[in-house]
């Protein structure tokens, strides 16, 4: 519903872009496109400072865990143009041992925060960020909690009798 | 305590003093910290700490079927409940493809639109206790008092709603709730005049509130800011006029944008969205008289539970109600993000789907989260009550924050 | 007539100019109806207890007028809401800075006992970390039940023996959470 369709956005980027970016897909009409760690900064800055495209909001920038796959984690972005109202999601995959991604901070500020979340439930890091330490758990926290290893309850709880839990 | 790093390298012989503005504030605003270094009056520094109420909702959304995922996104924004209740039904009838009925899109607006008007209620009447007037937050919360009946009568709870289900409501509208809601839209208008008449022309509030944190559009759009705050500043961001949803687009209303972004302008602009939101409700329920008035759901058998009695006697009604409890059910293997206009912002979902019963993986896209990233930096050189008011006025919402 | 009720006296020997009672019920009954709450609101249960304190129910009525976020000044510690594991040192911080006598109420489900979050960063009820008097379930609990949780608190209070705080066994209880 917005001034560029997604075949545009695809060609444009493309173009501006050869062979860096390979589109996964439109689900739900978002535009996804896939990319690699070292081109995405420079990725994201051309599409926020393009006159034409304008993605200057960046909406949410998070990620998610596949375990069974090679490249285990994808860092997701999701961009904004308000000009054009057109939404774009990008995906860097990272190997589980190697989770480094340069800062998308030069870019937007608010990827401060962001990324400390990523990091926090994650373990991924940004090079570059200025104060990358946990955001909402404990400090000395030592598991990446959002990983699915990671069980959602707590294993040192004395009260809980299984035999109620049917365990 | 470990987590608070206050940096010491600018002050070699000892003049400023540490204040720490702890988890717990008497500004009720919830549980979140700021150390700030302090040259007097004046901030020179901060340091903002959060998590105090992480309670691990997207850890916890991994483990739960879609319906019972609605509890924990209550628990988001608690101020007003059925916005997220009503965002995260309809991601999961994005993900599903399901079209809601007419009458649904209304009930939700009209839900929806009320949840505005009382997290605006409860952020401006507390802008108000922040800066010394105790008398409009009583007055209002009389009103909030009456939201809290017409949600009793929709689905039994005040404030943590658990409204709706996928596909639309779980009980139609009852009268008394048309006639709770026909006298609010009556009643709330006087008092809200009233209670701009307390404070929008109010000597002391405008001094201590104009020129205050003052935000310019460039500085707002690199923070991702959305919300009344975005539009304080002068940009015209609203996902429900850019984005509509649940008919959104059948409604005359108005954005109102500010120009400055500071404090004064934050508190206008909530106060004219909480007029727009009655203009909202007032021609919602004209629309629904043209609709026929027994339809509160999608006709989804395989995602609506079947009432009861069918369940209890019809083959079909059990089969279906078994399958869904069950989760046998095959979802699509796909990702959506849906958002909606949160009375903080933009309120997201982005659930990652693996066919399952329970997402693969869901993140919220948290505007208090967002917002308040600028807080500390923004706090530089403000004096320290002019910093409480500008906390007040972003109206950060502990849940939000940590989820 | 009006219909207020007033706090109705302790029994005792009524004369001309003068009230004679024992000592530990007339403090019962100017303790108990004088609480000063620390209102220690986290997440949705401060919003009820918002509610609460506002017109409609109005918690002044039982004494509770005055709102003291200084701990060194209140009696009772109402906490409400989610106590993450990342504040409960701060919870008990604010407990151990309470002057004798305090009084400590769990309001909601989650302050008892964790609530619907069985996560690995929540504390699965405040009972934990200090020694709690009246519990209030709910998610959150109506008005009206904190309210009936507040007036425990003080058939507590008035019914409390003045030399409870030095008790051996009041002593022992402190002693297994690790207070002094």
């Amino acid at each position: 519903m917005g001034t560029i369709t997604n075949e545009d956005l695809i060609k444009r980027i493309s173009t501006q872009f050869p062979g860096q970016v390979t589109v996964l897909g439109e689900p739900y009409g978002l535009l996804t496109m896939e990319t690699t760690r070292e081109h995405i900064i420079e990725i994201l800055d051309w599409l926020k400072n393009d006159a034409v495209l304008q993605f200057i909001f960046l909406t949410d920038l998070t990620a998610i865990h596949y375990p069974d796959q090679e490249k285990a984690m994808a860092v997701v972005y999701h961009l904004h143009s308000l000009v054009n109202n057109v939404r774009l999601r990008l995906k860097v995959f990272l190997a589980i041992d190697d989770v480094h991604i340069p800062t998308a901070i030069p870019v937007w500020d608010a990827a401060n925060w962001m990324e400390r979340e990523v990091y926090d439930f994650f373990g991924v890091l940004f090079d570059g960020h200025p104060d990358l330490r946990r955001i909402l758990n404990v400090d000395d926290m030592e598991a990446f909690p959002l990983r699915k290893e990671h069980p959602l309850e707590d294993p040192n709880r004395v009260d809980k009798k299984d035999y109620f839990f049917g365990r | 305590m470990k987590n608070h790093p206050v940096y010491t390298d600018n002050d070699p012989q000892n003049e400023l003093s540490t204040l720490n503005l702890g988890p717990t504030h008497p500004a009720t605003h919830g549980v979140f910290q700021n150390v700030l270094q302090l040259d007097g009056e004046r901030i020179v520094s901060g340091v903002s700490t959060i998590g105090y109420i992480h309670r691990a909702f997207e850890k916890i959304a991994e483990h739960r079927p879609f319906y019972q995922i609605t509890p924990l996104t209550d628990r988001l924004n608690y101020c007003s409940s059925p916005i997220n209740n009503m965002g995260w039904h309809m991601t999961v009838e994005k993900l599903l493809g399901i079209k809601t009925p007419k009458r649904v899109d209304y009930l939700r607006v009209i839900i929806m639109e009320l949840a505005r008007i009382s997290d605006h209620l409860i952020c401006n009447s507390v802008l108000g206790v922040d800066t010394g007037a105790f008398t409009g937050f009583l007055y209002l919360m009389v009103y909030r008092e009456a939201i809290y009946e017409i949600y009793e009568e929709v689905c039994g709870a005040r404030l943590t709603t658990n409204m709706g289900r996928i596909g639309g409501f779980e009980r139609n509208f009852n009268v008394i709730a048309f006639d709770k809601l026909r006298r609010f839209l009556k009643e709330y208008p006087v008092a809200l005049k009233e209670f701009e008449a307390l404070l929008t022309r109010n000597r002391i509030f405008i001094d201590r509130t104009k020129g205050v944190a003052e935000v310019t559009p460039e500085e707002a759009l690199n923070y991702s800011w959305s919300g009344p705050i975005l539009r304080a500043c002068g940009v015209d961001y609203d996902v429900r006029a850019m984005e509509p949803y649940s008919s959104y687009e059948d409604f005359d209303f108005e954005v109102p944008v500010g120009s400055t972004g500071d404090v004064y302008d934050r508190f206008l602009v909530r106060n004219e969205e909480m007029w727009q939101s009655l203009r909202i409700i007032e021609q919602a329920l004209v629309k629904l008289e043209n609709e026929p008035s027994d339809i509160f759901h999608a006709d989804v058998p395989d995602f609506y539970l079947p009432p009861k009695e069918e369940v209890y006697n019809n083959m079909e009604a059990l089969i279906y109600h078994f399958k869904i409890v069950m989760g046998e059910v095959p979802t699509p293997v796909s990702e959506v993000y849906h958002a909606v206009e949160g009375a903080n912002g933009e309120l997201g979902f982005y659930l990652v789907n693996e066919g399952g019963r329970s997402p693969y993986r869901l993140h919220f896209r948290r505007p208090s989260f967002i917002n308040y990233a600028m807080y500390a930096p923004m706090s530089k050189g403000m004096l320290l009550s002019d910093a409480i008011i500008n906390m007040s006025s972003l109206n950060v919402i502990a849940g939000e924050l940590d989820a | 007539m009006s219909d207020i009720q007033l706090v109705e006296a302790p029994p005792g020997v009524e004369g001309a100019g003068f009230f004679a009672t024992t000592l530990d019920k007339a403090i019962g009954v100017a303790r108990s109806n004088s609480l000063w709450p620390l209102p220690f609101a986290t997440s949705c249960c401060g919003i009820e207890f918002m509610a609460t304190m506002a017109s409609t129910y109005d918690l002044a009525r039982f004494g509770a007028e005055r709102l003291s976020f200084s701990p060194r000044q209140a009696d009772l510690l109402m906490v409400m809401g989610t106590i993450a594991k990342k504040m409960g040192p701060v919870l008990r911080q604010v407990y151990l800075q309470m002057a004798e006598p305090r009084w400590v109420i769990a309001v909601g489900a989650c302050a008892t006992s964790g609530g619907i979050f069985d996560t690995y960063s929540v504390l699965q009820g405040i009972d934990e970390v200090i020694p709690v008097d009246v519990y209030v379930p709910g998610c959150p609990p109506r008005p009206e039940a904190i309210i009936d949780g507040f007036m425990n608190i003080q058939k507590l209070v008035k019914t409390e023996s003045l030399r409870r705080r030095s008790e051996p066994k009041y002593q022992e209880l402190l002693a297994s959470y690790g207070i002094q």
